[in-house]
């Protein structure tokens, strides 16, 4: 133990520690170092005007089509259900027949980008891990960061958690202190909502630092299980609806 | 004897002096003794929270595959899933989640992987990728190379053919040869190492 104080002094000594130092030095975690909000801003005003143009396009030609986007059908059918998946009784929405329909997939990410962008919308919340599959797609797309929202201890650095109901019991989702700023707009995307446990400890998670819940949203929703019911304020968007069982 | 193969890291396979690695590595935050004492744990989310960064990553893979005729972006959970389908989808790709046990729902075969006390498993679904089909796996890092061993070898048994590895970060055990059942292996940059002062 002496030696190893004795070292340490001797490291303080000497700004910059040198490399042997830097494991005794830095026991603490380092804190998360937002780039400027400017720079991330990559969608000029020209570039926005031009998108709204093509959104009032895109709807008009949707509103042609019973108000429903012609797009839909197909990511529609592309989902694969699975029956008594995980239980007995549960039909599972499979995703991962979306995700091999090249078309369907990125229809599913356009019909998100087209949505969020030129809303001034920083941050894009993906819950783990099916989230993390659709929400970097948008955020890259629409110029906001990803925020990935994890199971207990996955995430390395400082976290804030925000528990939830389980059928039988509880869970967590936690997120990294310093992600997100107070006052920055987010959108949290999840593959489905069943009973919305999940998306209302995510809204509260980013509630409590100060961000402002813009929308939730989901390739589906399975309505039945009312999951729209736990989101308070926030609305919910949805591409395809299904039966829970 | 297995064939070995040297890592191509970015730097030295056709983007020397690209600032957009530098900008990359710059975003990554080592976290000190997790997930435990001793391991410097590179923390991919402040890439992701930095768009610019986030996007050079992307595009320095899509311009590498987009002409490689790859029809499948393999993800190993769940840290793949953050880069995979971005890049699956700029090359028109399918993207192939591959997951630990228990997680897909349909029909999957499985391969099992060592860990460091233990093994684990990688699951796919049996009819995500067929015969002849050209794959890249994704992961954010490679340590040992296990899990992508582990992942090769799923697309071998669906007669799948494994074009290349890619990784943001490529620890120093796989500087040099690597062993990934003879398949190339590109890495994006080196780990980061702690600040001055954190």
């Amino acid at each position: 133990m002496q030696s190893i104080v004795s070292s340490y002094h001797l490291c303080l000594a000497h700004p910059p520690p040198p490399v042997l130092c830097q494991r005794l030095l830095c026991h603490r975690i380092p804190s998360i170092r937002l780039p400027s909000r400017r720079s991330t801003t990559s969608l000029g005003l020209f570039t926005c005007a031009a998108v709204s143009r093509e959104s009032e396009m895109a709807a008009a030609a949707a509103a042609k089509e019973d108000g429903q986007d012609p797009r839909i059908p197909k990511i529609a059918s592309s989902i694969r259900v699975i029956p008594d998946f995980p239980k007995p009784g549960i039909m599972f929405q499979d995703i991962t027949t979306l995700l091999l329909d090249t078309e369907a997939f990125k229809d599913t990410i356009d019909i998100f980008v087209e949505r969020y962008k030129c809303k001034g919308i920083s941050v894009v919340a993906g819950v783990e891990a099916r989230g993390f599959i659709f929400g970097p797609p948008i955020a890259l797309a629409i110029g906001a960061k990803f925020v990935p929202m994890r199971k207990p201890k996955k995430l390395p650095g400082k976290v804030i958690s925000e528990e939830y109901s389980l059928e039988y019991g509880t869970d967590k989702i936690e997120m990294h202190v310093g992600a997100v700023e107070p006052g920055e707009r987010a959108i949290i995307i999840d593959d489905l909502i069943a009973t919305g446990g999940t998306l209302a400890a995510a809204i509260r998670l980013l509630e409590r630092v100060g961000v402002k819940i813009v929308e939730c949203a989901c390739v589906i929703e399975l309505p039945e299980l009312k999951g729209r019911e736990k989101l308070g304020e926030a609305p919910l968007f949805i591409l395809v609806t299904s039966d829970a069982a | 004897k297995e064939k070995e193969r040297e890592t191509m890291f970015a730097a030295e396979n056709g983007l020397k002096g690209d600032p957009r690695l530098e900008a990359i590595s710059a975003a990554i935050r080592v976290v000190p003794n997790f997930p435990k004492k001793g391991i410097m744990f590179q923390d991919i989310t402040t890439l992701l929270l930095d768009h610019k960064a986030f996007k050079h990553t992307i595009d320095i893979f899509v311009d590498r595959y987009k002409d490689m005729q790859i029809s499948v972006v393999a993800g190993v959970e769940a840290r793949g899933f953050m880069f995979g389908p971005s890049i699956a989808l700029a090359i028109g790709a399918k993207f192939v989640p591959l997951r630990k046990p228990g997680k897909l729902p349909g029909k999957v075969i499985s391969e099992s992987y060592e860990l460091e006390y233990g093994h684990d498993r990688l699951e796919m679904h049996v009819d995500a990728v067929k015969p002849l089909e050209r794959v890249i796996i994704i992961d954010d890092l490679v340590a040992t190379g296990g899990t992508l061993s582990a992942a090769i070898s799923l697309m071998e048994s669906q007669g799948a053919e494994v074009v290349e590895c890619a990784c943001v970060i490529g620890l120093p055990e796989v500087k040099g040869q690597h062993k990934l059942k003879g398949k190339p292996l590109y890495v994006l940059v080196e780990p980061s190492g702690l600040d001055e002062f954190c």
